[in-house]
């Protein structure tokens, strides 16, 4: 298998008539990594992958695989292959036809080309499925195909356009492991386009996350969710309540906030806002349902929050409570199942508490859209 | 049945049967089996049909391999003559226009291919279809109106000889139509649509992910329609070709009007029988020969080339 080669993008900028659907990407992933660019749809991230493939061309700014610039060099030239959203297998092909067809190109005789076909249908736990046509096969078969057929290319670097998408729940969380599991195994680069926050957290060892065409934060899964750099980060990578207010005083990195509607709260400043808060500017406090317990009234004020419970809701692993607060202010909690009794019910007040270093300052900012 | 008429109801799945009935057989079924009946009668004058003369004969087929009794024409088999009298002009004529209609269909394939092609997948293509709507219109007008304007056109002192003289390109004009040009041009123009809406049909709905996914795996222009393209667009090809060469092999007017003096098209043969000739059971004869031999064509082509009748309805 070859080696994964690094792939940079530098000063990117790509519009469509007056539409700029990539403002100024720098992205730098190494060789071998699996990287993924997460965003909302028409974010801009599909575009970037086919700028990356050679189906587009950049307007301005270079794209780089292996440190050479692919500018002039088409799509069928690259060392990139690339799973489509809908897999696009050809119909009309066997199963080993379309696996080997990057073979077929290169004018390798029909036997060579089967044994290869058949050495992938067992990476892809296939095995002797190679006669059937894609029609008989399954969903989640369909996927490992379309696999299959762009790893037989050999590219250095393998794009993957929301493959899972089609799949059920189920399935497409299978496949998560799956895609990492082959990932490693072939050791090429990976580079990812989802709009599912699980599947980039999960599955890469870097996140970029994307908003109308532009990269908003860059770095692993546990960084993007704990140390979110924008306020559409926080709020798009999954769930987040929302404090609006000013700040009171700033103590290293730390910050007290005084809030619109929920009083003074303590937290901490994001790593990517360092320096840039100072007290009397407008800010926001993120604070994850999973991240607010049941206090107590001896709980400090600046990291309590007394809400009224309008209803709860048993999702399985957890209960998601939801409250009210002063004026009206929306609040979810998350409380992990471990067998304890639910709460009192609704109309109760309920004090919560939070840990000050759990939740998240940043100034005020864009949200992500519900 | 039953459930035919209670889905459609007593009138209108009546009307239904009736229509489709009437079509198939009055349309249809009843003048080819008289058109094959009379092809196996003598050609008698009104008086005497019905009486002992009138009897099944395979003379009028006899007639179109072997000529009149007293043709001085020998079949020859790998070079050696033999006794069996052979209909030279008739046949050579058969041949010749299988052969033109076969061209005129290659011809109207490789003109349509692309163009459909474009149409079909091209961004560009997408505001283009427009256009090509705007290709029926000159079908409009009637298809002997069309095959005189194509003499109109390619005449000796038509719009091309005269731009051509004109330029300087050639001394005196070029005589299109006594070297067939005219006429090849006008049957590839006068079916041209139906070469060209089956394939952009098929075309269409191919997913374009597939031909960039095949381009992606470094597949160059031509595999990508050797492999991807073509295949999917069998169904459309076939039923293109099939109605073209069909059409084309039994076309009247374009040879009447734009064929030059030396040529003659199997139809016109045809023509003579029933009209000049007055022998409506040889024009029959040869008419069921020209259709059967078509249709066998027709049939082994989708044959070599795998295609299955139901795909082409589609």
């Amino acid at each position: 298998m070859n080696e994964g080669v690094g792939v940079e993008l530098e000063n990117l900028w790509i519009r469509f008539g007056e539409f700029v659907a990539v403002r100024d990407a720098n992205v730098d992933i190494r060789g071998g990594e699996f990287f993924s660019f997460l965003g909302p749809s028409g974010c801009g991230k599909t575009t970037i992958l086919r700028a990356v493939s050679g189906f587009l061309n950049p307007s301005e700014g270079h794209v780089r695989i292996g440190g050479r610039d692919m500018a002039g060099i088409g799509a069928n030239k690259r060392p990139t292959a690339l799973i489509f959203q809908n897999l696009a297998l050809f119909p009309l092909m066997k199963v080993w036809e379309n696996i080997a067809f990057a073979l077929e190109v290169k004018g390798v005789g029909a036997a060579e080309r089967r044994k290869r076909a058949d050495e992938l249908l067992d990476l892809i736990a296939l095995p002797g499925q190679g006669d059937k046509m894609v029609s008989e096969l399954s969903g989640g078969q369909k996927q490992r195909v379309a696999i299959a057929r762009a790893l037989c290319a050999e590219p250095q670097v393998l794009l993957l356009d929301e493959p899972l998408s089609a799949l059920d729940l189920k399935l497409r969380q299978h496949m998560r492991t799956e895609l990492r599991e082959i990932q490693q195994r072939v050791g090429i680069t990976f580079i990812y386009i989802t709009h599912d926050q699980g599947e980039a957290l999960t599955m890469s060892d870097h996140v970029a996350v994307m908003k109308e065409g532009v990269i908003d934060q860059i770095a692993d899964g546990r960084t993007i969710y704990d140390d979110p750099a924008t306020a559409f980060v926080a709020s798009f990578v999954g769930e987040n309540n929302v404090f609006r207010g000013i700040v009171k005083s700033v103590d290293g990195n730390m910050a007290m906030v005084s809030t619109r509607r929920t009083g003074e709260l303590n937290g901490r400043i994001a790593s990517a806002a360092a320096g840039q808060l100072k007290p009397g500017d407008e800010a926001m406090m993120f604070i994850r349902p999973e991240a607010l317990h049941m206090g107590s009234a001896e709980t400090p004020v600046d990291r309590r929050i007394t809400a009224r419970i309008i209803h709860e809701e048993f999702e399985g692993q957890a209960y998601n409570v939801f409250l009210e607060g002063a004026e009206g202010k929306e609040i979810k909690m998350s409380l992990v199942n471990r067998g304890q009794s639910r709460l009192s019910g609704a109309g109760n007040e309920i004090a919560m508490m939070f840990d000050p270093d759990q939740a998240v300052v940043l100034p005020m900012g864009e949200l992500a859209a519900e | 049945m039953k459930g035919f008429f209670e889905r459609n109801g007593p009138l209108l799945g009546g009307y239904l049967v009736i229509a489709v009935g009437f079509w198939v057989l009055v349309l249809i079924i009843l003048p080819q089996l008289a058109m094959l009946d009379i092809s196996f009668r003598n050609n008698l004058p009104p008086a005497l049909v019905g009486s002992e003369q009138d009897i099944y004969t395979l003379s009028n087929y006899e007639h179109f391999l072997k000529g009149n009794p007293g043709n001085p024409d020998r079949l020859a088999l790998f070079g050696i003559e033999t006794e069996v009298p052979f209909n030279r002009v008739d046949l050579a004529v058969f041949l010749k226009t299988l052969l033109a209609a076969v061209f005129v269909t290659l011809f109207d394939l490789i003109l349509c291919y692309p163009l459909a092609y474009f149409l079909g997948q091209s961004a560009i293509g997408a505001s283009g279809r427009v256009f090509a709507l705007l290709l029926i219109i000159p079908y409009w007008v009637n298809e002997i109106l069309r095959a005189f304007a194509f003499r109109i056109i390619f005449g000796d002192s038509g719009v091309i000889n005269t731009v051509l003289v004109g330029l300087g390109l050639i001394d005196q004009p070029y005589d299109f139509i006594r070297e067939n040009v005219a006429l090849y041009a006008g049957l590839g123009y006068a079916y041209i649509l139906l070469m060209i809406f089956p394939i952009y049909n098929a075309i269409e709905s191919l997913d374009h992910n597939q031909i960039e996914a095949a381009r992606d795996l470094g597949s160059p222009w031509w595999r990508i329609h050797w492999r991807v393209v073509i295949p999917f667009a069998k169904p459309g090809i076939t039923s293109g070709c099939t109605m073209v060469f069909m059409l084309t092999a039994g076309a009247l007017a374009a040879p009447q009007i734009l064929g030059g003096p030396s040529s003659l098209w199997f139809t016109q043969i045809i023509y003579q029988w029933f009209n000049t000739g007055q022998n409506w059971a040889r024009g029959s004869a040869y008419a069921v020969v020209l259709l059967i031999t078509c249709i066998i064509f027709v049939l082994a082509m989708m044959r070599l080339f795998r295609v299955k009748i139901g795909e082409i309805a589609k």
